[in-house]
């Protein structure tokens, strides 16, 4: 089930004018900050579907901009999120495309600082529940609602066990777990989402584990 | 965990409770949150809601100048007595497009489901509070009623303008509304599962076609449509009247009709109203502005 909480119903408590346009497109860029998690200095947005055609109208385009300088979906300072963001010298880019996405309301969102760059995919699925559906050229679904923990790693056997023990030692739930990589042998994607939170040690111990490569954690 | 309102329906008649009771069991068991933290959470977004609808009457204007001000307009009126119908049914019209005005002028509002349909809700049940002189507390609880109607809606079918039209976002609003008010005036479970039935089967097919792809027109008094439908239909339910079509298969036929509906009538604003002369015209004023 995509939607899990009466709060997904009635909720967010958020800045107009739309849930999936508005608040939908805070939280997805909100979840590409706190993934990246710098403030970048260069911000591409590229809108699909109905986001292309209707974004003005809806601000969507404020609110992706609110999300990635990590404002909640009520915060006043949304409508002047672009101004905000420009003013402390970060390059706002906002591109529309064509091509028909799978689902109407699709965002990709791209933050650059220095060497680092990430390229992250999102869906709004209305009421303002957003699923996060490519990272770095990964495939994945991942709502931003759990805890969740993002581990870049070789694709190699006995990593996903590593991981799994360290978790189960520290007596942490699995609610949710996938892997996807781009080519075999080389980098995979390994994304965990857990009912509870994952501390700081447990993130230390993954990150020295053979294979790893990156650990980064999305708290609720 | 109920998947329909089938389920929903049986497990509170089974255990002998109300749908909101069943509602607030589930989501202390998928959030592990005390019931006095959900409780407390709901009633900060009844805050909200109450907040929206006081600063939508003393009248606000959209960023677009296309719309506001109506809520203050539709109170004056009330004031002088004068109306048709009654001060509930005219509070709710009223209080429906407050919220949505605030809506539209990007202030602060609690989505339910969505923020284009977040004044039905909160429109029929604070008028209701009213009239039947009940507390904050029993309308919290009956928020709760309308969430498990609409969380039935959301997974089953949908509550985006986009993959829907209007019917996903007005329509389960109005539905969710309706079961919400009936369960709240002393309906059954079954009662408030057909004035679901009923509220939304009467919205089924709506379009969503902003203007200018702005949540203004038609979407604010839409709400007032939404509310007085789900009043009507709340009405119908407690009366006695059944659906014929039960509840579950109402939804089906939202989310058949969701999927066989054109692109230009799903949120996009290149079909409906928003294709007509004055909504073109708007359309060029905006993007001028």
């Amino acid at each position: 089930m995509k939607f899990k909480s009466a709060f997904d119903i009635i909720g967010p408590i958020m800045v107009g004018p739309s849930s999936s346009h508005t608040a939908g497109a805070v939280r997805i860029g909100q979840i590409a900050r706190r993934i990246f998690r710098r403030e970048p200095e260069e911000i591409d947005v590229y809108f699909f579907g109905s986001f292309a055609t209707t974004y003005k109208g809806h601000a969507t385009d404020v609110a992706v901009i609110g999300g990635v300088m990590d404002y909640e979906t009520d915060d006043d300072r949304i409508p002047r999120a672009i101004e905000i963001a420009k003013e402390s010298g970060i390059k706002v880019s906002f591109h529309v495309e064509e091509a028909i996405p799978k689902f109407p309301n699709t965002v990709k969102i791209i933050l650059k600082k220095g060497k680092h760059t990430l390229d992250i995919t999102g869906i709004s699925i209305g009421g303002g529940a957003v699923e996060i559906t490519e990272l770095n050229g990964f495939e994945l679904k991942l709502s931003g609602e759990s805890p969740a923990m993002l581990i870049l790693h070789r694709d190699a056997y006995g990593t996903i066990a590593t991981v799994a023990n360290i978790l189960a030692r520290h007596e942490i739930n699995i609610s949710h777990m996938e892997v996807s990589r781009l080519e075999k042998g080389h980098t995979a994607l390994m994304v965990i989402e857990s009912d509870q939170m994952i501390h700081q040690e447990i993130i230390d111990e993954i990150s020295m584990g053979h294979n790893i490569q990156d650990v980064t954690i999305l708290k609720e | 965990m109920f998947k329909n309102v089938e389920e929903l329906v049986r497990q509170a008649e089974e255990q002998n409770k109300r749908i909101y009771e069943i509602m607030i069991e589930q989501e202390i068991e998928q959030t592990q949150r005390s019931k006095e933290e959900i409780l407390g959470t709901m009633a900060e977004n009844l805050k909200v809601m109450k907040e929206a609808v006081k600063k939508g009457m003393e009248g606000v204007k959209s960023h677009s100048g296309m719309t506001g001000g109506d809520a203050k307009r539709i109170f004056d009126y009330m004031e002088k007595g004068r109306m048709l119908t009654d001060r509930t049914f005219l509070s709710a019209i009223c209080y429906a497009i407050a919220t949505n005005e605030v809506n539209a002028a990007m202030g602060v509002i609690c989505a339910t489901p969505t923020a284009g349909s977040s004044g039905v809700l909160p429109a029929v049940m604070l008028a209701a509070q009213e009239k039947l002189g009940v507390s904050d507390e029993v309308v919290v609880c009956h928020l709760f009623t309308a969430a498990a109607f609409g969380f039935v809606v959301a997974n089953n079918a949908s509550i985006s303008g986009a993959a829907g039209g209007c019917q996903a976002e007005v329509g389960t609003a109005s539905g969710m509304a309706a079961a919400a008010l009936t369960e709240m005036a002393g309906g059954t479970p079954k009662q408030a599962a057909h004035a679901m039935a009923i509220a939304l089967k009467n919205m089924l097919g709506l379009s969503c076609d902003p203007v200018a792809g702005l949540v203004e027109v038609p979407c604010i008094k839409r709400n007032a449509a939404g509310a007085s439908n789900a009043m009507a239909a709340a009405e119908m339910a407690l009366a006695g009247v059944e659906s014929r079509i039960p509840c579950d298969e109402v939804i089906g036929a939202m989310y058949q009709i969701g999927l066989s509906m054109p692109m230009a009538l799903k949120e996009t604003a290149l079909g409906g109203l928003a294709s007509t002369d004055t909504g073109l015209w708007w359309k060029k004023k905006i993007q001028e502005m």
